[in-house]
């Protein structure tokens, strides 16, 4: 016998049955795209292809072409490339972390916070791999024998623990979305009409059939892939800190990189989560499945990672301070104040602010405010990255070798085009997938749904 | 000797348990539940053994560590060693904090992948498998117990419809 509290709000409103929820989780995928799906979808294919266009500049011209120079040698591809990375770990964290926690609300929205992590994480690893200026050559970073005699990869260099770290997420957290997706695949082969969507789906759902035995292997696989993705989300943007925290450059060189990361990094995720469900839920009619609560719940966790991102901002100035390291200060000190202070304030508005508006009630239920700031946190986050590293880089050691950094139409390019390649991918996514977990949602209609709650 | 399948469907996840728990109670055997969701504490009623499938993630995983600590000490240590920054390879126990990230990466993917591989051999779920679930309604929302009985048809129609079956057929 389940019992809760009498305060817990409903999880699934309007008094829906299973059948209610199968025919809403399969509306979209039988009936025929509307014209907002259509006009979103052209809008991002062109960004798209805008942005395949100038990797092919790149690739054809060289990296010359984006305005890295001999002081900022690295820039908006490594911002871009933790932003994405950032931005997946609210997929796992929502659908491992949450599982662990045995958090219900969780259901409604891990299968398309998992589908961004995939997307997200598909963009990050662009940025590496054109920045490699021969992708041609990108097998070099893999272990592989090869014809310069034993010449292997080093396995001392974070950038090669980056390697691993990001094939086993994208890998596994690929697993985990379709080890989930199987019996909602055979949910929609079981009633498709058209002998075409049949087959397909049939194909897509390896034959599921919903056996006690297999449900029992299906939810132990589930427990054990959540215990294991919970530590590999947390390596993985660890290990993409220490591509900087391992270095020796003042503003990198810091022991709390791999805390600081992760909080930030669930924190943009969320945010984009919000951004993209609040949207989705509207235009495929899932309000009932993602309610108010779930927003608020959300915006609670934006709240708090929030607070921990504006923490470990001001323990790294003051850190800064105490340590008495003049290199350290300095480029603390240049961040706030320098050339680039604008972005070191924008970033502080957006991440450390804002989030704090969360605490009052009436705004983190509200859906217009709610969009606004996960667009502001979004901002915020690419922000940091970008201060982290340019701002770090852009006054060396040398006065004579000081420079600044401006992003030529190709940096823009290839940024822009990465955002309309994750909206391409999450629209297709949307259309022919089962965009809630609905068997598992099944689940808890009789603790959670709303006829149950009267 | 002729045997027959019968096919009982609920309507209820509760009213499936407990019609479990009921018929297995009469010493009937039930051959097999198609539900289309998990359905907590339906093994324990069904009488199935727990799943290995734990097990084989341990042991998978350290299969993992072991080759990637066995691939590293062979490649940075063995094979061609490098002083790279005054940061020489001597030995794998002294290189080994540089060497834990790709070991625990190699730990976590040889556990997940392999472990997913088992449960889909184990399920024989893979792609063109034909679906043989016996009524497509079980992934929408009913609960189909089959029952194969020699003889004694009669007495099973009777003790599903006793225990809320909202129809029972036979396979024809």
């Amino acid at each position: 016998m389940y019992k809760e509290s009498e305060i817990r709000e409903p999880l699934i409103l309007n008094n829906k049955s299973l059948h209610d929820i199968t025919n809403d989780i399969a509306a979209p995928i039988e009936g025929t795209a509307n014209k907002w799906w259509w006009g979103l979808f052209l809008f991002s294919l062109m960004t798209f292809l805008w942005g395949a266009g100038c990797l092919a500049y790149t690739v054809g011209t060289g990296i010359g072409v984006w305005g890295l120079n001999k002081t900022v040698g690295w820039a908006w591809d490594i911002t871009n490339f933790v932003w994405w990375v950032g931005i997946g770990h609210a997929g796992t964290l929502i659908s491992a972390v949450l599982l662990l926690f045995r958090q219900k609300w969780r259901l409604s929205i891990n299968r398309s916070a998992e589908a961004m992590t995939i997307f997200a994480v598909v963009q990050a690893g662009l940025f590496p791999l054109f920045h490699m200026g021969r992708p041609w050559l990108a097998y070099f970073v893999f272990p592989l024998p090869n014809t310069y005699g034993s010449l292997w990869v080093n396995f001392n260099s974070p950038l090669l623990w980056d390697v691993f770290a990001i094939s086993t997420y994208l890998t596994v957290s690929l697993v985990f979305w379709y080890m989930g997706l199987i019996p909602d695949f055979a949910m929609i082969r079981d009633r498709a009409v058209k002998p075409i969507s049949k087959k397909i789906y049939g194909i897509l759902s390896f034959g599921w059939s919903g056996r006690a035995k297999h449900w029992q292997r299906f939810e132990e696989l589930s427990l054990v892939l959540a215990g294991l993705a919970t530590p590999l989300v947390l390596s993985v943007h660890t290990i993409v800190s220490m591509d900087f925290a391992t270095s020796v450059i003042p503003g990198w060189h810091t022991t709390i990189f791999p805390p600081y990361f992760v909080a930030g990094a669930i924190f943009s995720g969320f945010a984009m989560v919000q951004t993209l469900l609040l949207v989705m839920r509207k235009v495929v009619n899932m309000e009932s499945y993602i309610t108010i609560k779930h927003i608020e719940y959300m915006n609670i966790v934006i709240m708090v990672t929030g607070s921990i991102v504006g923490v470990a901002y001001i323990t790294e100035l003051f850190i800064a301070w105490y340590s008495g390291v003049e290199y350290e200060q300095y480029a603390f000190l240049n961040r706030a104040t320098g050339p680039y202070w604008w972005a070191y304030w924008s970033m502080m508005t957006c991440n450390v602010f804002s989030p704090q508006l969360m605490w009052f009630k009436k705004l983190r239920t509200n859906i217009a405010f709610t969009f606004f700031i996960s667009i502001v946190v979004n901002i915020g986050m690419w922000f940091e990255r970008f201060v982290i590293i340019v701002t770090s880089l852009h006054r060396d050691y040398l006065p004579s070798s000081w420079s600044m950094f401006s992003p030529t139409f190709v940096d823009i390019g290839f940024f822009v085009g990465t955002i309309g390649f994750f909206f391409v991918l999450f629209l297709l996514y949307a259309k022919t997938f089962p965009v809630i977990a609905q068997a598992e949602l099944k689940t808890i209609v009789k603790s959670s749904g709303s006829q149950y709650k009267k | 000797m002729d045997y027959k399948t019968i096919y009982g469907i609920y309507n209820d996840d509760d009213t499936l348990l407990s019609a479990v728990k009921k018929i297995r109670g009469e010493g009937i055997s039930i051959s097999e539940v198609y539900s289309p969701f998990p359905i907590h504490g339906l093994d324990k009623a069904l009488g199935l053994k727990d799943t290995r499938l734990a097990v084989t993630a341990f042991l998978y995983g350290l299969t993992g560590l072991s080759l990637g600590l066995l691939m590293m000490w062979y490649m940075n240590i063995q094979s061609w060693p490098m002083n790279i920054g005054g940061k020489p390879s001597f030995s794998l126990l002294q290189n080994l904090p540089s060497f834990i990230p790709v070991a625990f990466e190699c730990t976590v993917f040889f556990a997940a992948h392999l472990m997913v591989i088992t449960y889909l051999m184990r399920c024989k779920l893979y792609p063109g498998s034909s679906n043989k679930s016996p009524d497509p309604r079980t992934t929408d929302n009913m609960f189909l117990m089959e029952i194969i009985v020699k003889a004694d048809e009669k007495k099973i129609y009777k003790l599903l419809e006793q225990t809320g079956a909202v129809e029972v057929n036979e396979k024809v």
